[in-house]
């Protein structure tokens, strides 16, 4: 995939493109985007897939508008006019997932089919939830992969003092900008989830500590005719723990299964 | 120079092996540790020492305000100031301070504080915050809004304080369709602000600013960091165009006074270290959420995380002037060369810290206030001339 940057009304984001076929728009989680992942390689060798760093995010810019999800969600709009693009298959992980429904809940002009990797965004009374924001960086990895080997191999690869990373520092301050207060949803976001209109699948990893797999089912009952895959053996982090079974069930719910 | 008494109020009977297993008493240590009936026995001792300092001769006593944690019990600082109000006649009561961003009506603190100074008759010294990080947790404010947050409420509470209501007020956090304060300060235009912080560039050119010359205070910092800032301070008052008066200065440091250097260090050691290595421990997610600070200023601190979140010993705080102790003529030597070096206006003396017992603190207070307190407010001002920083 190759590196490039779009301006949208004076926002300038940097993102990821490659391979051919229909679009497909992936929008990451909290840790932030701007790398090329196995699962997105092998998404690559069918769909034109588009991964952007949201704005206040690794390379892209923060603008003086970027003060919740709503206005995100609105900036994604005007991506999408930008580009021109019809019929998009819009994916997204986590905080990713979150913005993605923002987007569907607003308009689905221009988007084909919509798949939500455990998403944030809704709050479930009851289901079991983590803090990112009260854990460490190696507590994060130990909570959000269910596979320990993938959990000390990215503690291991962490720099001495990841806390004083500038774009760790960037990535981590908007994620609080959009997540902290209410903790990682939005609470006016069911009474809108009705009016996804698009077919929806949701991939929730069976261990997952930060947003319990509980979610899936809940939030499949308020989206019309959601679909739920449950992956074993993943945690929250089964983009990369999973990434072949993660590719391989977006294909299928893009594909018509 | 005018000596405060401060107190931090800790919950001193805490299971200090838990605040270890837990591995801070902030936020996620639970309640059930805390016992009302200690509770009650400690906020009697404490106002109790606020209450006999004004008979001791200090200029005034502080309190201030932290949030679901042991290293403070004063989730409220109004409380205690309005509690001392009333049983004290001459002291100024300082709430050092109250944390603006976290409230979600800042005008309700325009009211209190007003409320105070008036109760007083114009002994409240006011002090504002932004909070520290742990308490962006408790109140889910965000804390990359924490800067805006404070200077909107600042103003808002300026202004209610200052201005003929009712006027409205309309900010990008605080929107006030009716401002129109009652009681208004007794004090006018209003009590005077003092701006306590751990040390920073945009606070320092808050308080200095000519509009404001707010009292800044620097606290529970190395001696050489405390001179840093305080200089920094009058260098940007110059730059402003004005020579700053000591009284605008003023350090926020522990001090312990025993019989001999020897004793002192030996009654002090524990609970100071529990008070610095217990009370005061929190991980870093706690200390400085995402934003709360400018990035340049986390990234300083981030890499001196392990000289900053390990333990500390009693000598090397001493060595470094985190902690003042000796026998009172040495503290009174040392506090005179500090003064000297410095020239802060303003000593707040914690003379409880930790686990600091009843008998030890009274002991304490007793020495300081005969042994080191006179020859400290026998320090005047000195000429302003003698104060320029090249």
């Amino acid at each position: 995939m190759q590196k490039s940057t779009e301006t949208v009304r004076d926002c300038t984001v940097s993102l990821l493109r490659g391979g051919s076929g229909p679009p497909l728009l992936f929008l990451h989680g909290a840790g932030g985007g701007g790398i090329e992942l196995p699962f997105m390689t092998r998404l690559a060798e069918r769909y034109d897939l588009i991964a952007p760093e949201h704005p206040g995010f690794g390379g892209s810019d923060e603008p003086d508008w970027f003060d919740n999800i709503h206005d995100v969600a609105y900036f994604y709009l005007d991506f999408l006019d930008h580009l021109d693009l019809a019929g998009v298959h819009l994916a997204g992980m986590s905080l990713g997932g979150w913005i993605a429904m923002e987007v569907a809940v607003r308009s689905t002009a221009r988007l084909a089919s919509l798949t939500l990797v455990c998403p944030a965004g809704v709050h479930v009374p009851g289901l079991a939830t983590g803090d990112p924001f009260a854990w460490s960086p190696e507590e994060t990895f130990r909570q959000g992969f269910h596979d320990r080997a993938f959990a000390e191999a990215a503690i291991a690869r962490l720099p001495e003092a990841v806390e004083a990373d500038d774009i760790w520092l960037k990535n981590r301050s908007s994620f609080a900008r959009l997540a902290w207060e209410p903790r990682l949803h939005d609470p006016h976001l069911p009474k809108w989830l009705h009016r996804i209109n698009v077919p929806t699948h949701i991939v929730w990893g069976a261990h997952d500590n930060i947003l319990s797999a509980d979610h899936a089912g809940a939030i499949a009952g308020m989206i019309p005719g959601a679909g739920v895959t449950v992956v074993p053996e993943a945690g929250h982090f089964l983009h990369i723990e999973k990434a072949d079974a993660l590719a391989a069930a977006i294909d299928a719910h893009v594909n018509g299964g | 120079m005018k000596v405060f008494f401060f107190h931090l109020m800790p919950y001193a009977e805490v299971d200090l092996d838990e605040v270890r297993k837990v591995g801070t008493s902030w936020v996620k240590l639970s309640n059930r540790h805390y016992d009302p009936e200690k509770g009650a026995m400690l906020y009697e001792r404490y106002l109790n020492q606020l209450e006999r300092a004004e008979e001791l001769g200090f200029d005034g006593i502080g309190v201030n305000e932290h949030h679901q944690t042991a290293y403070g019990m004063m989730p409220s600082p109004i409380v205690m100031a309005s509690s001392l109000a009333r049983r004290t006649h001459r002291v100024k009561i300082c709430i050092l301070g109250s944390a603006l961003p976290l409230r979600q009506h800042p005008l309700t603190l325009a009211e209190e504080h007003a409320m105070i100074d008036t109760l007083t008759r114009g002994r409240l010294i006011t002090g504002f915050v932004r909070g520290i990080g742990a308490e962006y947790h408790v109140f889910g404010v965000d804390p990359t809004s924490s800067h805006e947050r404070f200077h909107e409420a600042h103003d808002l509470i300026i202004r209610a304080w200052t201005e003929t209501g009712p006027f409205e007020f309309s900010g990008k956090h605080y929107k006030h369709r009716y401002v129109n304060t009652w009681p208004r300060p007794y004090q006018q235009p209003h009590p005077p602000v003092w701006i306590p912080s751990q040390g920073s560039q945009e606070t320092i050119d808050f308080a200095a600013h000519p509009d404001r010359r707010y009292t800044y205070l620097q606290t529970f910092s190395p001696a050489a960091a405390v001179k840093k800032y305080l200089d920094l301070y009058r260098v940007r008052a110059q730059e402003y165009g004005y020579i700053a008066n000591d009284s605008q200065l003023g350090w926020a440091v522990p001090i312990y006074v025993g019989e001999t250097d020897e004793s002192a260090v030996a009654e002090a050691k524990p609970h100071f270290e529990n008070f610095r290595n217990c009370f005061a421990r929190m991980p870093i997610e706690f200390l400085l959420p995402p934003g709360y600070t400018s990035r340049a200023s986390m990234k300083r601190i981030a890499a001196a995380k392990k000289s900053m979140f390990g333990d500390l010993a009693i000598e090397p705080a001493m060595e470094m002037g985190m902690m003042v102790c000796g026998s009172a003529a040495t503290v009174r030597d040392r506090m005179i060369d500090y003064y000297g070096d410095m020239g802060f206006g303003n000593l707040i003396a914690l003379l409880q810290f930790g686990t600091l017992p009843a008998e030890l603190t009274d002991a304490n207070m007793d020495r300081f206030a005969s042994g080191v307190m006179p020859a400290l407010q026998a320090l005047g001002e000195r000429p302003v001339g003698q104060r320029r920083v090249a």
